[in-house]
């Protein structure tokens, strides 16, 4: 992971980074106290995605614009406040959209305001980085959260309740596996991908030793 | 920031930057408290109404009462005492039932469920959960197994002699053994969340059906008072 200290181009990368080689949810494991709790259905891992990408986004934006007037001793005070400020307009928006889905993310959209992924951006890349990049990659960052989440979410929702966005999926004799909407089925079902994501990476990583060590072996 | 730059930080720089980023916080959660707070009033009295015309048969308007001392009275912006209750009235204005919320710990949290009472009958029409947090595919059952909602076809709630109440106490059976019309037939393997339901149904039909009931009439007779 390089954690750039000079500002950096904004390049395809700059986004591509979050959703693959610095997936937070597969690769730095940040984050792990919603996506366990509220991956039990699409809808509510959907949910939560987007609201914790505009968390970030917009927080990130914020403190980028801000980083020139930041004293470094009073940044994380800052970072706190305003994380928390778009926490609260998001719990709004939210119950204005549909309670029902308010009521079933319950207290973890309150909880974004510790969710590390955003604090961590915060810190790491958005208070080094100008508006432009700091944007790409955050909605880079949010958009790898909001897949990982979607993954684990479609997953149980399939096993734990036979259906997906709510739509029955089997006939009338299917019997849901209860416990993939339950809290161990989300240990399970991220165990599970965790596995299969870290094989193709370091399939891939092999290939690639394989294919310089050939074209080495060529030359 | 470098090493220099936190030797030199004034005292100055850090309160004007927190009390800076302090200002935007309030003004925009203020804006978005503003803009929100009427859609949320609505989506709550939309939530509130599709529970009540779900649990009382043949409803389609409602009002709002309060059981105080005073006995039943409208619910006003001024009357805060005493439990509310929902009284819905079918196409032609005639009551059709009321509804009352009840509420009890379950399995990992309080359950609340809104239940409908048919003042003729004197019996309990329906239930409809409203927040609870039981086991997904156990303790969930109480919401929609058709079985256990079943009970509430016409589960009897009538008076004792005295009007001070239930002549039978509502009573959670085990699964397959109901015989009276006051017994809850319990969900096979979900007995506590069963157990909850039958508890917050007595407390709460016990405490408020004996000032209700001899005062129905007034729900009546105030809803023909009005357009």
């Amino acid at each position: 992971m390089s954690l750039p200290n000079q500002e950096e181009q904004v390049s395809m990368d700059t986004f591509l980074r979050g959703l693959w080689e610095e997936n937070p949810v597969f690769v730095m494991l940040l984050g792990m106290c919603p996506v366990l709790a509220v991956s039990n259905s699409a809808i509510n891992a959907l949910a939560m995605g987007l609201a914790t990408t505009f968390v970030l986004l917009c927080s990130s934006s914020l403190v980028s614009l801000l980083r020139k007037l930041i004293p470094k001793q009073v940044r994380i005070a800052t970072y706190i406040v305003i994380i928390a400020t778009f926490v609260t307009i998001v719990d709004y928006a939210i119950q204005a959209i549909s309670l029902e889905l308010y009521n079933a993310l319950g207290a973890f959209i309150q909880l974004i305001v510790v969710n590390c992924v955003i604090l961590g951006r915060a810190e790491a890349y958005a208070s080094k980085q100008r508006l432009g990049a700091t944007v790409i990659n955050s909605l880079g960052m949010g958009a790898g959260f909001t897949i990982a989440l979607l993954c684990l979410g479609t997953v149980r929702e399939i096993l734990g309740a036979g259906s997906l966005f709510g739509y029955s999926l089997f006939a009338e004799n299917f019997q849901p596996w209860v416990v993939m909407i339950l809290p161990p089925g989300g240990f399970f079902v991220l165990g599970g991908w965790l596995l299969a994501f870290n094989w193709y990476r370091q399939r891939r990583a092999r290939k690639l030793l394989e294919q310089q060590g050939a074209t080495a072996h060529g030359s | 920031m470098n090493g220099q730059g936190i030797a030199t930080t004034s005292s100055v720089a850090m309160l004007r930057t927190l009390s800076l980023v302090a200002g935007i916080s309030g003004l925009l959660v203020v804006l978005a408290y503003q803009l929100s707070m009427p859609l949320i009033a609505e989506n709550k009295r939309i939530a509130i109404e599709r529970a009540l015309f779900k649990v009382i048969p043949g409803a389609v308007s409602r009002r709002n009462f309060r059981v105080t001392e005073r006995g039943i009275v409208p619910a006003a912006e001024g009357v805060t005492d005493g439990p509310l209750i929902y009284a819905g009235y079918d196409d032609q204005g005639r009551l059709s039932g009321i509804a009352l919320e009840a509420a009890a710990q379950g399995y990992q949290d309080v359950i609340r469920l809104l239940y409908s009472v048919d003042p003729a009958c004197q019996c309990i029409r329906g239930i409809e959960v409203l927040k609870m947090a039981e086991t997904p595919g156990i303790g969930d059952k109480i919401a929609k197994d058709p079985a256990f909602l079943e009970n509430f076809s016409a589960l009897d709630v009538r008076l004792n002699s005295a009007g001070s109440g239930l002549a039978h106490d509502i009573v959670m059976v085990k699964h397959g053994t109901k015989s009276e019309p006051w017994q809850i037939d319990a969900i096979s393997g979900a007995t506590i969340s069963s157990r909850a339901v039958a508890r917050m149904l007595n407390d709460s039909a016990r405490q408020l059906l004996p000032q209700i009931f001899p005062h129905i009439d007034q729900l009546q007779d105030s809803n023909r008072g009005t357009p």
